[in-house]
């Protein structure tokens, strides 16, 4: 295979129709009849629906009806787990609409339809919605007492404990020479999309089609949902994959408005659009991240790590959402990072709250435990007088010990093992990029009103989840081609990353790779979609089997027409010949196509290291980062200029949840941060001095194309960096972030100027 | 997240405005640059019957600046502040203060009278009037009437304003050249409301003493502070570091403010000591 | 009630309640759609048109309030055999990724280079802290719009 394009830094084909505002996003899209769907949500966290009142609502001018769970005389339909989908989880499922208890602020209670948003919205202050508070979970803490449950017939609001083990902790424990324990926490917040979800979906009963338009990320498995929940074979149902204005494992996700506006479109017979709006999608969209670790580590005096054990506490919202449980297996499975560490004994707890429901955002879990092992590292390395870049030295694994098995997880069975890499060496790189030993000689003493601190993190991110992924290439009449794949888009550059892969592989420059087709369901016979960092590894790797498909049809073709064996066919970019130079154009197989899938057992483990060069004023609590660098090692780069995006854009998300956004609720469930007044996300002004290193040293001998899965390594260690530098620059103080996010609030009481 | 349903007019005069306000009986609301206004409409924390959009009121459009001092017409925008060269010596600390209101967008349509009549706790204008001593003039139904900033501020989000009233122009006293003063401002982000500020002033007398001392103080409270106590340190003493350090522990002790979502109160207590001092040394630093 | 004003050029009248913001008129009764609702509560920046030359956020006007105005969408400030400077900056510094806010980023560039072709990196980063981001993190934002400068000055535009 040829590498003219893999590798190059080309520029994006979608860019095209992104700057002229071309785009066509969901909310974009009109058809004639519409009709518009809006939410009625409860305002209360916990409690019994004692009645709701709509014939009000209905009286309105422009309003067509007003949809609850009376309406759905099969009973409600409930929202099955995707991903882990354990039986234990089965009671704490989420139904399409609340009906005898609403659990959280948000929850869905009724539909609106009506002529415009406009007058839907005025309709939902006519609906009298009476609930019988109960009281509401806001903490792990008083879930775990038991004393108000959410769901009654389990008895508990502790859904499932993941046990992740290797080797003997205990015995490790016992012997060990130094232990230290430390409680950690990680604050709520989640993967905001600049465009907020949408669902438009039209129901045609003479052929008996619905088409939804609006989907993202995993439609093939949502259509599997859907068409279970409505009725339909899966074959009746499309869903279109419009543009996507991002993803982070949130957008996509099967929610209640997935069954409810096809719902509705069939019960009006009219075609039926929702938009989320941004007070709407801050409270429904799969809220993240909030967790508390009580773990210790056993280490030997020169500072070698023996072993990990403790607790950890998911805080899951209200209702097992379907990649609710990611997060906290991965916090277990992965805590050990990219150390060497013979043992782990460690319990992951998922315990059920009044507040929205929990999902997947990128790097899920794996965000917190390196905020939790990294802050961990830094104090031991401190107690043990090691330096905490030769502690980590230490510690890190080599390529000589990979592939490198990690905990085991039950009740999952999850085995897994990192693939390649020497993870010092980019932890190296990083030291030097930053200037680590220059930069430490200006730390420690009050500069201008600052302190100044370093910070490092180091981190594994996996990708390439399985089990497979399916790609479609087509002769087009003018003997371009066509590609058709089952992932999808998000953002991520997906049409110009194929057409690369997918020119070096046809061997044709790459004007002759018209379009690249992404995510709806009738492009391909199936499909997974974009999630865990899998969209260039699997797909691009089915595209490499679908090439070696396609030339296999043409060869028949041309053994066909020139009456020789297929092997005597030489293919040359757009033009077949046979051994006796007989050719012909590619365009006289229009309409040819063939699929290529890539099955996957083994997941690739991306790497580097993270690190932080601050500023702290204490009096204010005010954190500038001067300096910050991320070494990544990808195994083999297929876009440099899309890859740099995705590890930036991903490093200042990190940030954000390290210093800014924070979701909130109250004693009583209520929910406080309710407008991006209250939940603040990064702007330019805020980290402008993000770069990174992207490297090649080790690629993956999974599959392929060599790469790995590089979307998420730039938020992993984000949290563990920026924290670790804080602590450094405030060590004349004593002070330890054990929280994130590090407000100026949090920062000026670690100084310990509080008033008592 | 669509408004609830409103009429609207856009009257040519003033007059008219101030007779549609009076008909309408609290239940109209004056629109101005809308920066404040419509995103309260969005989230339905208000349903007006009536907005009375000021827009064609071209008079209140003006900047005066005569040796009284400085006259801003209720709808003069943030932008114009910013472009007015001749504000940079008129008034420095209106356009130190101005220079943290909002994002480019929203100063392109924002307006002082509009900020104003918001009364924000930590907005950066109603903390420049208290400072200042600046006098809002309004007009209603039973004429104009001058209301003194310490008058017009009564809580969060709360004025003197009556329902038929609107504020015409707001007038900052005449800044005399000299004058040293400090604006301080510390928000989560670059253009969000302040977790504190300080914007304050004094004028030199013979001896190097200050005199004549201003001190404001914005987000510690429901309103814009002035606060005596530290100004009392300041009047008749030189402004050195053991002064600044007085009046740090004067301003810290001097107010109480809530926690909320963003920060703790004994944070904003500290963080508001820290901007007076900083606003002190800025002051205490400048060459005439 | 009706409004008449002149988008991207051309003269429009609209029949519109007083409550319609200038973002949903634009997106919905005028079908141009290259200006994205992001909050609808004038923080994201994703709705950024241009009137009469400034850079508002398009989700805090109401359409009535456009009479007689001039507005430039996305489309205004685009044509159809390809990109314009600014546009191509932005392809070239891989400035944009899901594409959601970059309408609102290429209509505020296109107001600050126009009145300041000689800014700076402090100063981009500061009118840009008004328009959110999510996918790029913003370092090739800025630089996109730095680099675009020279087709601003002089004669330029």
């Amino acid at each position: 295979m040829k590498n003219t394009y893999i590798g190059a830094p080309m520029e994006r084909r979608e860019d095209m129709r992104f700057l002229r505002g071309r785009g066509e996003y969901v909310d974009d899209l009109e058809v004639e009849g519409l009709l518009y769907a809006v939410i009625l949500r409860s305002s209360v966290a916990h409690g019994h629906i004692a009645s709701l009142d709509s014939s009000a609502a209905l009286k309105c001018a422009g309003v067509h009806a007003v949809i609850t769970a009376k309406d759905m005389p099969g009973g409600v339909p409930i929202i099955p787990m995707r991903l882990q989908p354990l039986p234990e989880f089965k009671p704490y499922e989420q139904p399409v609409l609340a009906h005898d208890k609403v659990r959280y602020v948000g929850e869905p209670v009724a539909v609106v339809l009506a002529e415009s948003v406009a007058v839907a919205e005025d309709a939902l202050e006519a609906i009298a919605l009476d609930i019988e508070p109960l009281p509401a979970i806001s903490d792990y803490v008083t879930a775990a007492q038991n004393g108000s449950l959410l769901f009654e017939s389990t008895g508990t609001n502790g859904s499932l404990v993941f046990h992740a083990r290797k080797g003997d902790a205990d015995a490790a424990f016992r012997d060990a020479p130094y232990t230290r324990r430390e409680r950690l926490a990680t604050g709520r917040h989640y993967g905001l999309t600049m465009e907020p979800r949408g669902v438009l979906a039209q129901w045609n009963p003479e052929t008996g089609r619905l088409t939804i338009s609006g989907a993202a990320k995993v439609p093939f498995f949502n259509r599997r949902i859907l068409a279970k929940q409505i009725g339909l074979p899966e074959t009746a149902i499309d869903m279109i994959e419009n543009d996507v204005g991002g993803g982070y494992g949130a957008r996509g996700e099967f929610y209640p408005e997935d069954f409810l506006i096809p719902f509705a479109a069939r019960y009006i017979n009219r075609p039926v659009k929702w938009t989320e709006d941004r007070r709407e999608n801050l409270m429904a969209m799969n809220h993240a991240r909030e967790a508390v670790a009580d773990i210790e580590i056993a280490c030997a005096r020169d500072g070698t790590i023996l072993a990990l054990r403790g607790d950890i506490h998911n805080d899951m919202g209200a209702y097992m959402r379907t990649n609710g449980a990611v997060g906290a297996r991965n916090v277990c499975q992965f805590l050990a990072g990219p150390y060497r560490v013979p043992h782990v004994e460690l319990d992951s707890h998922l315990w059920m709250t009044n507040k929205t429901p929990v999902g997947t955002y990128r790097g899920p879990g794996r965000f917190e435990s390196n905020f939790f092992l990294e802050r961990l590292i830094d104090m031991v390395a401190a107690d043990l007088g090691i330096d905490r870049v030769e502690f980590r030295r230490r510690n890190l694994v080599s390529q000589a010990e990979q592939p490198y098995p990690i905990a085991h997880v039950q009740p999952t069975d999850a085995k897994d093992q990192y693939d390649s890499g020497d993870y010092r060496i980019a932890f190296e790189q990083c030291l030097e990029e930053i200037g680590w030993y220059d930069k430490a000689k200006l730390c420690g003493r009050l500069t201008d009103g600052r302190y100044h601190g370093l910070g490092v993190s180091c981190f594994i991110e996996g990708g390439a989840a399985g089990p497979k992924e399916t790609a479609r290439l087509e002769i087009n009449d003018d003997g371009t081609f066509s590609v058709y794949l089952g992932t999808t888009s998000v953002g991520q550059g997906v049409e110009t990353i194929f057409a690369q892969i997918a020119a070096d592989a046809l061997e044709v420059p790459i004007e002759r790779i018209r379009h690249v087709h992404h995510g709806s369901t009738h492009y391909v016979s199936e499909g997974f979609g974009a999630y865990h960092s899998r969209s260039t590894v699997m797909g691009g790797s089915a595209l490499l089997d679908a090439t070696k498909n396609l030339h296999a049809a043409i060869r028949a073709a041309g053994a066909k027409r020139f009456g020789c064996d297929a092997s005597a066919i030489a293919i040359d970019g757009d033009k077949m010949s046979s051994s006796d130079g007989r050719t012909f154009a590619l365009r006289e197989l229009a309409g040819l196509s063939a699929e290529g899938t890539f099955h996957n057992h083994h997941h690739t483990y991306s790497y580097g290291t993270h690190a932080a060069y601050v500023a702290v004023d204490p009096k204010i609590g005010r954190i500038e980062i001067i300096d910050y660098v991320v070494v990544q090692d990808v195994g083999r780069v297929i876009n440099p200029l899309t890859l740099r995006g995705q590890v930036i854009g991903a490093v200042v998300q990190g940030l954000g949840g390290a210093c800014l956004e924070h979701l909130q609720y109250d004693d009583e469930g209520q929910f406080l941060t309710g407008s991006l007044a209250d939940y603040l996300l990064p702007t330019a002004s805020d980290f402008p001095n993000v770069r990174c290193v992207i490297t090649e040293d080790y690629p993956s001998p999974n599959n392929p194309l060599g790469a790995k899965g590089a979307g998420e390594g730039g938020i992993i260690a984000a949290g563990g960096a920026l924290a670790n530098a804080v602590a450094h620059a405030l060590a004349p103080f004593g002070a330890e972030p054990r929280t994130l996010p590090l407000t100026p609030s949090k920062v000026w009481e670690l100084v310990g100027r509080k008033e008592v | 997240m669509k408004m609830p349903p409103f009429d609207y007019a856009c009257p040519a005069t003033l007059a008219e405005a101030i007779a549609l306000l009076s008909t309408h009986d609290g239940d109209a609301k004056v629109l101005a640059g809308g920066q404040s206004l419509v995103p309260i409409l969005a989230f339905r924390l208000a349903a007006p019957k009536l907005l009375v959009d000021l827009r064609r009121l071209t008079e209140l459009r003006t900047i005066k600046i005569n040796p009284d001092g400085v006259a801003l017409g209720a709808m003069v925008r943030w932008c114009d502040i910013e472009s007015d060269k001749r504000l940079r010596t008129a008034h420095p600390l209106l356009v130190a203060a101005v220079a943290h209101v909002a994002h480019y967008q929203i100063r392109n349509r924002g307006t002082v009278g509009g900020s104003i009549a918001h009364a924000d706790p930590a907005a950066e204008m109603p903390g420049i009037a208290m400072t200042c001593e600046a006098e809002i003039v309004a007009t209603g139904k039973a004429g104009p009437r001058t209301i003194k900033a310490a008058d017009f501020f009564q809580g969060a989000l709360t004025t003197a304003l009556m329902a038929d009233e609107i504020i015409v122009e707001i007038r900052l006293p005449a800044w005399p050249a000299g004058r040293r003063w400090g604006f301080q401002e510390f928000a989560r982000r670059r253009g969000d409301f302040a977790l504190a500020a300080a914007a304050l002033f004094y004028d030199t007398a013979a001896g190097g003493k200050a005199t004549n001392a201003h001190v404001g103080v914005i987000g510690v409270a429901d309103r814009p502070l002035r606060l005596p106590s530290v100004e009392a340190v300041l009047n008749g003493a030189t402004i050195d570091a053991a002064t600044i350090a007085k009046a740090e522990a004067a301003t810290t002790a001097a107010v109480d403010p809530d926690s909320d979502i963003h920060a703790s109160g004994a944070y904003r207590k500290a963080l508001v000591g820290t901007m007076v001092e900083r606003a002190l040394k800025m002051a205490a630093e400048q060459t005439p | 009630m009706r409004a008449r004003f002149e988008v991207n050029g051309r003269e429009v009248e609209v029949a519109v309640e007083p409550r319609l913001t200038l973002a949903d008129c634009l997106r919905h009764h005028l079908r141009l759609t290259g200006t994205h609702i992001g909050c609808e509560h004038g923080v994201c920046g994703a709705c950024t048109v241009l009137v009469d030359g400034k850079a508002v956020r398009s989700c805090l006007m109401l359409a009535v309030q456009a009479e007689g105005s001039k507005v430039v969408t996305v489309e205004g400030l685009s044509n159809d055999e390809g990109l314009t400077p600014l546009q191509a900056s932005f392809r070239k510094h891989g400035a944009l990724q899901c594409g959601f806010c970059t309408p609102g980023m290429i209509t505020t560039a296109h107001a600050l280079l126009t009145e300041e072709p000689d800014c700076d990196a402090d100063r981009v980063r500061e009118v840009l802290s008004g328009n959110l981001c999510r996918c790029t993190g913003y370092v090739s934002i800025v630089e996109a719009v730095l680099d675009a400068r020279a087709a601003y000055k002089g004669d330029a535009q």
